[in-house]
């Protein structure tokens, strides 16, 4: 198993720590797949988890400007590795002013992803920082667990509301209620209501839209095919994973999108640029 | 005692007083001939800081004659008096500080503008004289820079952590995060930076030194440096005998003592919290009773460096103290030495040599030593640690 790759561009390595920043403050420890294309942050959605599952997916040749990666075996050839992503955050978020970063898998007191840097400096040499982030292999018997998520089969999908908004509105409600139901129909409109035994509030949100997944998608498939359109589908929520979704966005997406199986799953999709990020929120009774 | 304050200078104070706060609870006022000194200890005693105040600082400075008055107030009352220093930068004119004997109270002034007045009357408790020993111009490293080179590197280790380790070639310097024996070795993040010679005002290696030292108490000195952009020094000899980085200029000067962990292979003892040495001062032998005793003007340090013994020689000179400061431990203490030395390729592989050389079991806790008192139990040492891990060298080898 082998891993080199140097980030050269300021602007990638920015992207990639605030890549690396989001996933941080959504879970503690998850799985980094590396493939000779891409690099995909995994949360595999386990009932340890709290059933949340993470999918984000970016492209390698968006963030290395060298890349070299040898897998397991030339049938599998990839990497997987179990991370904390809040001290590969912190190393990267140092190196922001690096002419060079180079991420190399390494094997000091324990395998390590190794950041290292040359930072700019007033004198002739640069200086050099090492980060040692340790990391655990993962057997090969265990990749299964770590595939891609497949799309569940939505009743509804639509366009988020910006997600500053939904942060607030969020916030607020979690201080009356640890319980969210999230609903939304096939014309646009989402409400997020929260309901207590003093009260009740419901934020009304309109003419979001609803992402054109075609005919293969399961929208308006199966027995709710004579849905009507502004039938709610809904599904409720622990409101702390909500909340946590929405504080570490980092990046403002070029598209967000939210799926929800009736009183089964939130599945909300982000996508800015060719980073994708998948987030899976199971419905509590 | 009698002094006043004016104009910028009392962002200066104001400043000082918030780093020494970093250190410690209280803060320990005693207004000297050659000056007004403010210092600070922490409950372990293994960090000292000390801010010294010469007359022409302030624009009127009387102390209070025949007795020397010393009292200490706690820390968080002062800094309330100058709690925003935008504030006070705006609209301070003066600080006028006042001893008022009969009422036990110290009173800061503060002359604001447009008339206003804020008078605060700050109880103080009368308290032993605190000093550390330490002879800073012997130690065998000194290096001195820009603070924000040290800023600089200390921005890279987050801001829990507990020990840094300096470690110095000829020409260079590494600094590397400290991770406890017991802590999961395989969890820890390690973070290591290098800096050149060159980057330094002054770099002066006598010897191929490592000491590890507590971090923390150190950012508030950092802050007050960056803040007045007075270049720090900063000395240091071998593990076990203290760290000392200073600021200093015409009207001041900064020391913070921190005491780093000295090398030791033996076992550690029961108490794993705290992994650095105490700050201890060994005075002229003074007769053992009187060391556990409570009697507070026992203990005297003059604060000459010219004839302050080194820490060495002092813990030496006094096997009865020592004896009961020291561990019990027989083994001797192994000294460790890294040297550095690195090949010039694009890789930057480093590697380590350790080289041994045997040190008489004395010398394992000879640093300073407080004449405030110490109930014997805090006096315990601290515990030692086994031999500090070598990092192995980068390697690209199969991972599995």
């Amino acid at each position: 198993m082998k891993l080199r790759g140097r980030i050269l561009d300021v602007a990638c390595l920015n992207r990639f720590t605030r890549v690396v920043t989001t996933i941080s403050k959504l879970t503690k420890v998850c799985v980094l797949r590396l493939t000779p294309d891409n690099l995909f942050f995994v949360l595999s959605g386990k009932v340890a988890n709290g059933g949340i599952g993470m999918w984000c997916e970016l492209s390698q040749a968006n963030v290395f400007d060298e890349y070299q990666m040898e897998g397991v075996s030339s049938e599998d050839n990839e990497i997987c590795l179990e991370v904390t992503p809040e001290n590969l955050s912190r190393a990267l978020k140092t190196v922001q002013s690096a002419k060079a970063v180079k991420v190399k898998l390494t094997k000091k007191h324990c395998p390590c992803l190794t950041i290292a840097a040359e930072l700019p400096t007033m004198s002739s040499t640069s200086r050099v920082v090492t980060h040692d982030v340790p990391v655990d292999i993962v057997p090969r018997r265990l990749w299964h667990e770590f595939k891609e998520p497949s799309m569940p089969d939505f009743h509804v999908s639509v366009y988020l509301p910006p997600l500053k908004t939904m942060k607030n509105v969020v916030d607020r409600m979690k201080n009356l209620s640890n319980f969210l139901v999230m609903e939304a129909n096939l014309i646009g409109e989402m409400n997020l209501k929260i309901e207590t035994d003093l009260v009740s509030v419901t934020t009304h949100f309109k003419d979001l839209g609803n992402p054109p997944w075609g005919d293969d998608a399961s929208q308006d498939g199966g027995p709710s095919h004579s849905r009507e359109p502004e039938a709610m589908v809904q599904a409720r929520v622990d409101i702390r994973k909500l909340q946590q979704f929405l504080m570490g966005q980092q990046v403002n997406p070029s598209k967000a999108m939210c799926n929800i199986v009736h009183e089964r799953v939130v599945h909300l999709i982000l996508l800015h640029e060719d980073v994708s990020l998948q987030y899976f929120i199971p419905a509590v009774a | 005692m009698d002094c006043v304050v004016t104009g910028g200078n009392v962002k200066v104070l104001a400043k000082a007083i918030h780093s020494l706060s970093r250190i410690g609870d209280e803060l320990y006022v005693e207004p000297q001939e050659d000056g007004l000194a403010l210092r600070s200890v922490n409950s372990s005693r293994s960090a000292y800081a000390c801010f010294l105040f010469a007359p022409l600082f302030f624009s009127r400075y009387t102390i209070p004659s025949g007795h020397t008055f010393r009292c200490k107030i706690a820390i968080k009352s002062v800094q309330a008096v100058f709690r925003s220093l935008a504030t006070l930068e705006k609209t301070v004119e003066k600080c006028h500080i006042e001893l008022d004997e009969q009422k036990n109270h110290l009173t800061f002034t503060l002359h604001c503008k447009h008339g206003l007045m804020k008078t605060h009357n700050l109880s103080f408790q009368d308290s032993e004289s605190l000093q550390a020993v330490f002879d800073k111009d012997s130690y065998a490293n000194v290096f001195r820079s820009h603070p924000r080179l040290l800023v600089d590197t200390v921005v890279h280790f987050p801001p829990s952590l507990e020990e840094v380790t300096v470690s110095v070639s000829d020409e260079r310097m590494w600094v590397r995060n400290h991770v406890e024996e017991e802590a999961d070795q395989s969890k820890a993040m390690l973070t290591e930076l290098c800096l050149a010679s060159d980057e330094f005002d002054h770099f002066a290696v006598q010897a191929h030194n490592s000491v590890t030292f507590c971090l923390k108490e150190l950012r508030g000195l950092l802050v007050f440096a960056e803040s007045t952009g007075l270049p720090i020094s900063m000395y240091f000899d071998e593990p076990g005998s203290p760290i000392v980085l200073s600021v200093t200029d015409s009207v001041l000067e900064g020391n913070f003592v921190l005491a780093t962990l000295s090398d030791d292979h033996n076992h550690r003892k029961n108490n794993t919290k705290r992994l650095v040495d105490k700050l201890k001062c060994t005075l002229p032998p003074p007769p053992p009773d009187d060391f556990m005793n409570d009697d507070i003007d026992a203990y005297l340090i003059a604060m000459d460096t010219s004839i302050a013994p080194g820490p060495s020689a002092t813990c030496l000179s006094t096997p009865p103290v020592a004896d009961s400061i020291c561990s019990k431990q027989s083994a001797a203490a192994n000294h460790r030495t890294r040297l550095h030395s690195e090949e010039e390729e694009e890789e930057e592989e480093e590697e380590y040599e350790t080289a041994d050389s045997g040190r008489p079991p004395n010398k394992k806790f000879c640093s300073l030593f407080f004449g405030s008192v110490l109930s014997p139990s805090s006096q315990m040492t601290t515990q030692p640690v086994t031999s500090q891990e070598v990092l192995a060298s980068d390697s690209e080898d199969d991972v599995q």
